[in-house]
């Protein structure tokens, strides 16, 4: 490409920069890492590295593997850094590596046109999710260095101040170096347990984007679309992993319904009221196919169940065919493979419209003590729900005033209000 | 490597009411945990048990004013520890966890190091 037709293709490389920030920001800063043994600087260089691509690909065009190029012009950055700053400026010490530290000689020799160059996101992963750390360390960990999103993204995400979320985020890295977290693949024993973490903390971004807690909106599109794409990467990673494809397998067939959870006017429909022909019939098909896969491993892992109850609503042509016999025994497993308060309120769900109003009430009384579920809004509202098709119309109002104190979802709130109207006025 | 100490917190109240059976079983684990530091790829380097919080003295404040007791009063106070040394925070976790403390638990913390 030369330089006369590139101004107009200013555009085009700005698009061809955000498109590689999105897909191969992960990829870039795992392997710079490798480089630099310490995050800040590697995020540093990183940055520069895309900051570099706008014009050097307005110049000389965008090259056939941004990944690759991208990575080279960051190594070479943070070699330079790292000659220039020396140790007394070390903020903190270097990462734990239990390979081989890369000299300037070999860190150089793969790129573009070398070697392909080693696939490090897995390490920097399991380290962002590692067990010392707490959750929302992890949370905001991966957002920050697998998505590549900004302090004050990440912040706005989860609705906190910037300081509070760049406070998190310095505090995690800083444990990581001073307590040597180590920056490497756990061993295979170890692996199954430490890719848990991680696929607990991309079903986090996915349940928090899919529902957001408190808000105007029901869905944050950017934190459902940025944890299905870890899943995706996971399962690029971990391709024999059944957990993995469970989790992706969920979050498809849970997000192929994203169309028809909202009414025009952003009213909340429930699954029963779902416009079916409008569910994305790519990611059912790709998600049952990956429940199919997850399912063949014993004991099933709690994604793949969880896709399968997902599956089973998938291919149900409507909500009066609904398998609910299978919805309750896929329940049941997942009982025993995940005990959980949260998975028996769903479960006395399924068993109230699998055996009626009657027996759903009776199986989620029997939760009414547990203490996990004390302040959980859905637990009132289900009971309300089959109180109300019991024609229990003063219980229901009841329990639909009690879930109502229990949630900051607007739209949550405003389909409860309605259900609330529908009642009529107090009969008492 | 670098080194940790493993902080034991365990219920003094436990150890107080403990039969001489019991005692013997936690004397026995100590001596067995001591022997499989190293399969863990990490290394002893020390180690004590301290008396009971109620033979502890307390000095506080810019006059070090004297109080008879703990510095924080808790229900699982600190009974002992071990200096290891590890190659990194994974390693000293695995020793952590066959660290013995039947009334309570162990925290794992980073010695720090001045270049």
């Amino acid at each position: 490409m030369t330089v006369k037709d590139t101004g107009a293709d200013a555009s085009a490389v700005a698009t061809a920069v955000a498109d590689a920030h999105r897909r191969e920001w992960a990829f870039v800063l795992a392997a710079t890492v490798r480089v630099t043994r310490d995050l800040d600087v590697a995020e540093e260089c990183v940055q520069e590295a895309f900051a570099t691509a706008l014009t050097d690909w307005a110049a000389h065009g965008v090259p056939d593997r941004p990944a690759a190029w991208l990575t080279t012009a960051a190594k070479r950055r943070a070699l330079n850094v790292l000659r220039h700053r020396g140790v007394e400026h070390r903020y903190l010490p270097l990462l734990v590596e239990e390979d081989t530290v890369p000299g300037p000689g070999d860190a150089l020799d793969d790129g573009p046109d070398g070697v392909p160059i080693p696939d490090d996101r897995l390490r920097l992963v399991v380290t962002c999710c590692h067990p010392a750390l707490d959750r929302s360390a992890q949370v905001a960990l991966t957002l920050r260095l697998m998505c590549g999103l900004s302090t004050a993204e990440v912040a706005r995400a989860f609705l906190v101040s910037e300081p509070t979320m760049a406070a998190r985020i310095t505090r995690a890295k800083k444990k990581i170096a001073l307590a040597r977290i180590p920056y490497r693949v756990p061993s295979a024993e170890e692996l199954p347990e430490r890719v848990d973490a991680v696929l607990s903390v991309v079903h986090l971004l996915f349940t928090t984007g899919h529902t957001v807690p408190a808000g105007e909106e029901l869905v944050r599109r950017d934190l459902v679309e940025r944890s299905v794409q870890l899943a995706r990467m996971l399962r690029r990673l971990l391709p024999r992993d059944p957990a993995v494809a469970g989790l992706l397998a969920l979050l498809l067939l849970t997000d192929a319904r994203r169309e028809t959870r909202t009414a025009p006017d952003g009213r909340l429909l429930l699954l029963e009221e779902q416009d079916r022909t409008r569910w994305d019939p790519a990611a059912i098909a790709e998600g049952i196919a990956l429940v199919r896969e997850a399912l063949r491993t014993r004991p099933p892992s709690r994604y793949a169940l969880q896709a399968a109850i997902a599956a089973v609503h998938a291919e149900s042509p409507s909500w009066d065919d609904t398998d609910w016999r299978e919805v309750v025994a896929l329940y049941d497993v997942l009982t025993q493979v995940w005990p959980s308060p949260v998975v028996a309120l769903n479960r006395a769900v399924a068993v109230g419209f699998a055996c009626g109003a009657a027996a759903g009430l009776a199986a989620l009384d029997a939760l009414g003590s547990e203490p996990q579920l004390a302040g959980y809004g859905y637990l009132p509202a289900a009971r309300a729900d089959f109180l109300r098709r019991l024609g229990r119309v003063d219980d229901a109002r009841t329990a639909y005033e009690e879930a109502l104190l229990l949630t900051d979802n607007a739209v949550e709130r405003e389909f409860l209000a309605g259900r609330l109207r529908g009642l009529g006025g107090p009969s008492h | 490597m670098s080194q940790y100490l493993i902080l034991i917190y365990e219920d003094e109240a436990s150890y107080a009411t403990a039969t001489p059976e019991v005692l013997g079983e936690v004397m026995q684990a100590h001596n067995d945990f001591a022997a499989q530091v190293e399969q863990h790829g990490a290394k002893l380097l020390g180690g004590n048990a301290l008396q009971s919080t109620g033979t502890a003295t307390s000095l506080r404040g810019a006059g070090s004013e004297v109080t008879d007791g703990p510095f924080v009063e808790t229900k699982e106070a600190l009974g002992g520890y071990y200096l290891i040394e590890a190659p990194d925070l994974d390693a000293a976790l695995a020793v952590g966890k066959i660290c013995p403390a039947r009334f309570g638990g162990v925290e794992v913390r980073p010695i720090m190091t001045f270049e």
